[in-house]
């Protein structure tokens, strides 16, 4: 791969169990898809205890909502809509064949996601000294404590198992990031910038859902 | 490895010339390092036959104990002895056995591919099954786990004494090798099929294992995120399934079912597959109805995410729901009774042969048939309350499972057998082994409707004594079904080493993968295939039969 | 299949991040604007489907996309409406009693059963 510097644009050769490289691209990214649909039905049953849990006790979730940190959150949806914006940014210039740009817009997406898991990280500093945390330092008073900590409870599932996802995409990009500015990459092969897009962009779709589900829930009650 | 090129006698291989098992090497380290796929599914078969006989001797105590009320366990061994047998059934034997080895071996085989998609994470998902494996064995030896493999909260999160953290962990990994698998089939069947494979080309196990692919992909994980979530209720002790935490248990069973209900379709849906591929061959016809049987394969994989609450019919669910979940139920009787009535149109004067694998199939056919005829029994609410919990449910699904899925593992096993290792068994031992495992199956299970219908709960390591002659004759039976599942061990053990070689299509069967030497060599085909004419082309007549 | 701007920044994605942008901006303000019942949760909801639909479309590029690719992401959300829709068949009609002491004996200290 590495000599692949002093000849930019080298015709890669599929794997031997495909016959073309466009056989083998197609493969790859309806593959994602394939994984990304899975990855839906994965949130999707901690998103139906959500909605259960939010139905029951729709007082207490309001309460717990305003416990958010709103500022925190919304910045942190910026930081991963423009990370987003950066990845397809990448696959674009990737798809022309501009190997530097494509290299630094993926440096760009992994900063940012780096940024997203610095805040989120402040946010759950915040929440532990808040004692907000259930099962380890939950104290909470009043008659909706319970569901309070059944929303904290979710909250750190969805967002612990987002975060997982966000720390996969940034070794994913980071491994990209270094074969884009190794050259590997060209207008006839650039699957695993594509693919790895996929991922990225499902990750910020995640978080778009819980975005509302967490921060916006009770802000408009008393 | 290989130094003779065989030209122009592809079809009477030299075995230790060119074929998958020699070339590419024979140390360990070729083997666990192998991105091909019918390596794979070798290292799948060693295991899964590992864990159906750990599986195989929990069930031979089960029924040992039940010989005589009270039994010879504590009512806490005898507990961990049904989980065990449980968990190692469902997701260590039943789920992966025909997808992860026939379907792994033979997917690329019959599209006429060289290999899977992915072949490297088709590798992880061994390594991921095999991870799961040994966490389930651990979490049995050091003690065991005494929910059932239902995993019923509260019981599992709040009140057992089991490790339950570790065989949650175990079937959480499992089930992300049973995605990977699901996935790679998946992408497989829509993008590397040979030139000429049309959709309607397809071999019906194709068709099987890709609607298998759709539930494994889109139900596992509900079921992995349900056990993380039980696992952090059971370690935090804050959750939202233990009602004393204010949480909901239907929730847990609503997930736990949306996936262990189609999960059934997995574990049965592959071998659909294998007895459309045995029925016409010994039939000697075309299967029939070919459109029906595939699109009834996949109506199953969609309908049967619709059925899942029949499982909880007496758990607390509305009326409403009950309703709604029963008529869904019976609904789908229709695709499964559609391929029945196929299967026996083929049979219609047919040239039939008896020979194992069409042994097995036709036990098969029987035994389904009776299993899913009892499950609409438990369709209807009114009988449902009645039965549940009883013997009659234990009677139904082992029907399906084993009565159903493991004939029709056996069946693909032998019909394949001479294909996958270039050996033949021994034709004798083969029928005898198979009527043994009809002949004792039934004999175990059916006098468990019985049990059931008079009301002899499951689960319980004891039972009342008006109850012991029929679990005599189940016990009895039991003992004939594991001679029944140990005799393959040994003929087909012996035939590695000293059977006759397998021409490269013994049965005259039609199908790429019969196309091919036997064994077939690492890229499957010399040239690849061209494919002109539909599946299952078979003539009425007597054709020699090549041995 | 190229962007029609071959060189620098393709004005699509630009366009699309200035609306993601504007909605999350939109959805931020009205989550504080009280509205009857559960029409907060269904507007919030309703942005974030149009948030996600244009990363999916844009971003995605599934526009554009095979047939066979829309349909696997179409599976993801059809088969999560199965689980939402089929649960509510019970959850939407369930007769809820009055829930007893949270704190009643569970059976967790009970003698374990002789023989």
């Amino acid at each position: 791969m590495s000599d692949a510097r002093r000849e930019p644009w080298p015709d890669p050769s599929p794997e031997p169990q495909y016959a073309t490289m466009a056989q083998q691209a197609e493969a790859a990214s309806f593959g994602m898809w394939v994984f990304l649909a899975t990855e839906v039905l994965f949130f999707g049953g901690m998103l139906l205890a959500y909605a259960w849990a939010r139905g029951s006790f729709p007082a207490g979730f309001a309460e717990a909502g305003r416990h958010t940190k709103i500022f925190i959150g919304s910045v942190n949806t910026v930081v991963l809509l423009t990370s987003s914006f950066t990845m397809a940014w990448a696959v674009n210039a990737a798809e022309h064949g501009r190997r530097r740009p494509t290299a630094w817009l993926l440096a760009a997406t992994a900063l940012l996601a780096l940024l997203f898991l610095a805040l989120k990280g402040v946010e759950y500093h915040q929440e532990w000294t808040e004692h907000l945390v259930p099962g380890l330092n939950f104290r909470e008073e009043g008659p909706n404590a319970h569901a309070v900590e059944l929303f904290y409870f979710l909250y750190f599932m969805l967002t612990g198992i987002h975060g997982i996802h966000v720390t996969i995409g940034i070794g994913l990009i980071a491994v990209t990031m270094v074969r884009a500015w190794r050259g590997a990459f060209s207008e006839r092969y650039y699957t695993p910038v594509e693919v790895t897009g996929l991922y990225w962009h499902f990750v910020d779709i995640v978080w778009i859902f819980l975005y509302p589900l967490i921060y916006l829930v009770g802000r408009s009650g008393p | 490895m290989t130094t003779a090129t065989v030209t122009g006698k592809t079809d009477e291989p030299v075995v230790g010339t060119r074929n998958y098992l020699t070339e590419g090497g024979v140390t360990l380290r070729s083997w666990l390092l192998t991105r091909d796929h019918k390596r794979i599914a070798i290292l799948y078969t060693l295991s899964i036959t590992l864990f159906f006989f750990v599986g195989g001797a929990a069930a031979t105590l089960i029924r040992l104990n039940l010989v005589t009320p009270p039994g010879i366990f504590t009512p806490d061994v005898y507990n961990r002895l049904f989980t065990l047998h449980g968990i190692v059934m469902v997701w260590f034997f039943l789920i992966p056995s025909i997808p992860n080895t026939m379907g792994n071996f033979l997917i690329p085989l019959m599209i006429g591919a060289k290999d899977l998609a992915f072949p490297r994470l088709n590798l992880l998902s061994w390594y991921l099954y095999m991870a799961a494996g040994l966490l389930a064995l651990f979490a049995i030896v050091i003690g065991g786990v005494d929910t059932g493999w239902t995993f019923y909260t509260p019981f599992s999160s709040m009140y057992s004494n089991g490790y339950v953290v570790l065989a949650l962990a175990a079937v959480f990994t499992a089930g992300f090798s049973s995605i990977l698998t699901g996935l790679n089939f998946i992408v497989t069947t829509h993008r590397m099929r040979a030139p000429g494979m049309t959709w309607y080309r397809l071999p019906v196990f194709v068709w099987s294992n890709y609607a298998t692919s759709i539930i494994m992909v889109l139900a596992t994980p509900v079921l992995a995120i349900t056990l993380a979530l039980v696992a952090v209720e059971r370690l935090l002790q804050v959750g939202i399934f233990d009602p004393a935490l204010g949480g909901d248990p239907l929730l847990f069973q609503h997930l736990f079912w949306f996936y262990s209900h189609p999960a059934v379709y997995i574990m049965i849906l592959p071998g659909f597959g294998v007895i459309s591929e045995v029925v016409p061959c010994f039939a000697r016809k075309p299967l029939f109805g070919y459109k029906f049987v595939v699109w009834s394969s996949i109506t199953i994989s969609v309908i049967g995410f619709f059925v899942w609450a029949h499982h909880m019919f007496v758990a607390g669910i509305s009326l409403y729901a009950g309703l709604v979940f029963s008529l869904l139920s019976y609904v789908i009787a229709v695709p499964s009774a559609i391929k029945v009535f196929n299967w026996t149109a083929t049979l219609h004067k047919g040239w039939i042969s008896f020979d194992a694998p069409m042994l097995y199939a036709l036990g098969f056919i029987g035994l389904f048939t009776i299993g899913g005829l009892t499950g609409l029994f438990l369709a209807n609410l009114a009988f449902d309350v009645h039965v549940t919990d009883t013997y009659f449910v234990v009677a139904h699904f082992h029907y399906i499972m084993v009565g159903g899925m493991v004939s029709a593992y056996f069946a693909g096993l032998h019909y394949w057998w001479p294909k996958v290792t270039g050996r033949l068994y021994h034709e004798w031992w083969a029928r005898i082994a198979a009527l043994l495992i009809f002949f004792g199956f039934n004999l175990t299970f059916f006098p468990q409707f019985i049990l059931g219908y008079l009301g002899m709960q499951r689960r319980y390591f004891s039972y009342a004594p008006e109850f012991q002659l029929w679990n005599i004759f189940s016990s009895a039976g039991a003992s004939v079904l594991a001679v029944g599942y140990v005799l393959p061990f040994f003929y087909l053990g012996w035939s590695l080493f000293r059977g006759q070689r397998a021409g490269a299509n013994p049965w005259a069967a039609t199908g790429l993968e019969w196309q091919t030497s036997s064994p077939p060599p690492t890229h499957n085909f010399d040239r690849t295939p061209t494919v002109t004419r539909p599946p299952y082309q078979y003539r009425p007549e007597p054709e020699p039969q090549d041995v | 299949m190229k962007s029609p701007s071959p060189k620098g920044l393709p004005r699509a994605l630009l366009l699309t991040w200035v609306a993601l942008l504007a909605l999350l901006a939109a959805t931020l303000a009205l989550a504080y604007v009280p509205m009857s019942g559960p029409l907060n949760v269904a507007v919030a909801l309703g942005i974030s489907a149009g948030k996600a639909l244009l990363v999916l479309a844009v971003f995605m590029k599934l526009f554009r996309a095979s047939a066979l690719t829309r349909a696997a992401a179409a599976a993801g959300l059809f088969w999560l409406g199965i689980l939402f829709a089929l649960a509510a068949t019970d959850y939407l009609t369930r007769t809820v009693e009055p829930a007893g002491e949270l704190s009643a004996p569970t059976g967790r200290n009970l003698p374990a059963e002789g023989r």
